[in-house]
């Protein structure tokens, strides 16, 4: 008995346009075919017309924005004259804001050359593709392993005074823990939630709060000699 | 009765120069709007039809759509600006005066330039957050994820290269902090930032070296890579559905139609 292939063959009939065609269909079939029959509308005009309406609303936004708010224009460059603080472009700052606690070839080089390599790698590990809640499957062993990631970053953080990214990863540990002793059983919708969320979205989740909190910071809480000042009181 | 306008479109679309340029054909059958979509150049990059339940805002947000939007602005009112901007020393600063205080709509067309760049900044990231927390990473879209990263970073080089055009001390200073890290890659650092800037500081050189970058080369990564971008959309199956994958919250109904719900 020969064991029973993963395929089965067919010769297409129609050899007046193509010589011959081999048609092979596997048994793991492709997960677009499942929902084939689902109800689907016309890209024209349907979808393009709301594409459009879309970015209509996004341009008369900014066309009221740029009547009411001027760009930024100060004087000319100068480079005897440097003001204080120089700062990046906003997107920037989070980085520049790092630049702050650590060595140059740190914030400058290796973080942001990791982040985008993270990035890139998303798709490509197992880790992301997993969708069942993190603690749903042996709860003590992961809230320990992920209690020593947390803590490990918080000693490192505390260690280089890094207090801005500190309360954030506190911040996600906390949650962590609630998620831990939460199940998706739970009354409380906050903690269902939180039950069921993946590893990557703790992960991403975690980035995207000190992204934000970084960003923030260096955008308004810097000021000269990149000192700490309150926006509300210059 | 047919209105004037209708009519006047019904005749028009008979005319040989338009069906020698539209050959979809006359009508709105199934076919019809399947083949103008097929047979123009630009639109073919997108699949015929499209899932009903991704056509809600609350799907996609219209996140991708936005940032294309921003990005046609961008063109529009970055080749305008470039009809009154010299990218030399000290002329670039008086040029950009000139549009605030000269030039007919000038300020509008600068301010309007300004927060778009922000603005697509802002929506590629959210794009970006929000194509992650829907899970549209996983196969057979990991490639497009990666070509959507390559996106981003074009994006922040696009913005970041603009911002010096100005030749203000925001723009100088700003590019002076940024440049100077890249003095602090091993080995190669101080050549890197040499490469980068034409000389060893922010000077004439460099101010022309980024005004290449933001006008020819990085627009045209961008829609080199916007198209592909597009295309894998078609070719990966369409915008992302939770249900139709293996492995996520789909094989689990309830969870699932409650995530909808929430998102």
């Amino acid at each position: 008995m020969t064991p029973p292939k993963d395929f089965t063959a067919t010769v297409g009939s129609d050899m007046r346009v193509s010589q011959r065609r081999v048609l092979f269909v596997t048994r793991r079939t492709s997960p677009q075919v499942k929902t084939y029959d689902e109800e689907r509308v016309q890209t024209f005009p349907e979808v393009l017309i709301r594409a459009l309406l879309a970015i209509e609303c996004m341009v008369i936004a900014l066309v009221l924005m740029s009547l009411l708010f001027n760009a930024p224009l100060e004087g000319i460059a100068n480079p005897t004259n440097t003001p204080n603080p120089a700062k990046a472009p906003w997107y920037f700052l989070g980085l520049q804001e790092m630049l702050h606690y650590f060595p140059p070839v740190v914030a400058g080089v290796l973080i942001p050359g990791l982040l985008i390599i993270a990035l890139i790698v998303i798709p490509y590990f197992d880790i992301n593709i997993e969708a069942e809640g993190l603690f749903l499957k042996n709860r003590q062993q992961r809230l320990r392993l992920s209690m020593i990631v947390a803590g490990a970053l918080t000693i490192f953080l505390w260690f280089f005074d890094v207090y801005v990214a500190l309360a954030p990863t506190v911040f996600v540990a906390a949650l962590l823990v609630l998620a831990a002793f939460s199940t998706p059983e739970s009354p409380s919708r906050f903690r269902r939630y939180l039950a069921l969320r993946p590893i990557s979205w703790w992960i991403m989740t975690w980035f995207l709060i000190e992204l934000f909190v970084l960003t923030a910071v260096g955008t308004y809480f810097r000021g000269p000699g990149w000192s700490w000042v309150w926006p509300w009181r210059s | 009765m047919p209105s004037t306008i209708e009519t006047y479109f019904d005749k028009l679309e008979r005319t040989r120069m338009w069906r020698s340029i539209f050959r979809s054909g006359r009508g709105s059958s199934t076919l019809h709007n399947a083949l103008a979509i097929q047979q123009n150049v630009f639109l073919h990059l997108f699949p015929t039809k499209v899932r009903k339940r991704m056509v809600g805002l609350e799907a996609t947000w219209y996140l991708g759509t936005l940032t294309l939007g921003t990005f046609i602005i961008l063109v529009v009112t970055g080749v305008l600006l470039m009809l009154y901007y010299h990218p030399s020393v000290p002329q670039a600063y008086s040029d950009v005066k000139d549009l605030q205080f000269v030039v007919s709509s000038g300020l509008f067309l600068r301010n309007l330039h300004r927060w778009s760049a922000h603005a697509m900044v802002f929506l590629a990231f959210a794009h970006m957050f929000r194509v992650f927390y829907r899970g549209a990473y996983r196969a057979p879209r990991e490639f497009n994820w990666v070509v959507g990263v390559v996106l981003l970073l074009v994006t922040l080089l696009l913005s970041y290269t603009g911002y010096l055009l100005p030749w203000d001390q925001l723009a100088y200073w700003a590019i002076t902090v940024g440049t100077n890290i890249s003095s602090a890659v091993p080995l190669i650092g101080d050549k890197i930032h040499f490469l980068l800037l034409g000389g060893n500081q922010v000077n004439a050189n460099a101010l022309l070296r980024f005004y290449v970058l933001h006008c020819v080369i990085l627009p045209l990564t961008a829609v080199l890579f916007l198209a592909v971008h597009f295309w894998r959309i078609r070719k990966d199956g369409g915008l992302y559905v939770r249900e139709s994958e293996p492995g996520t919250a789909g094989a689990q109904p309830q969870p699932a139609s409650e995530e909808r719900k929430k998102l």
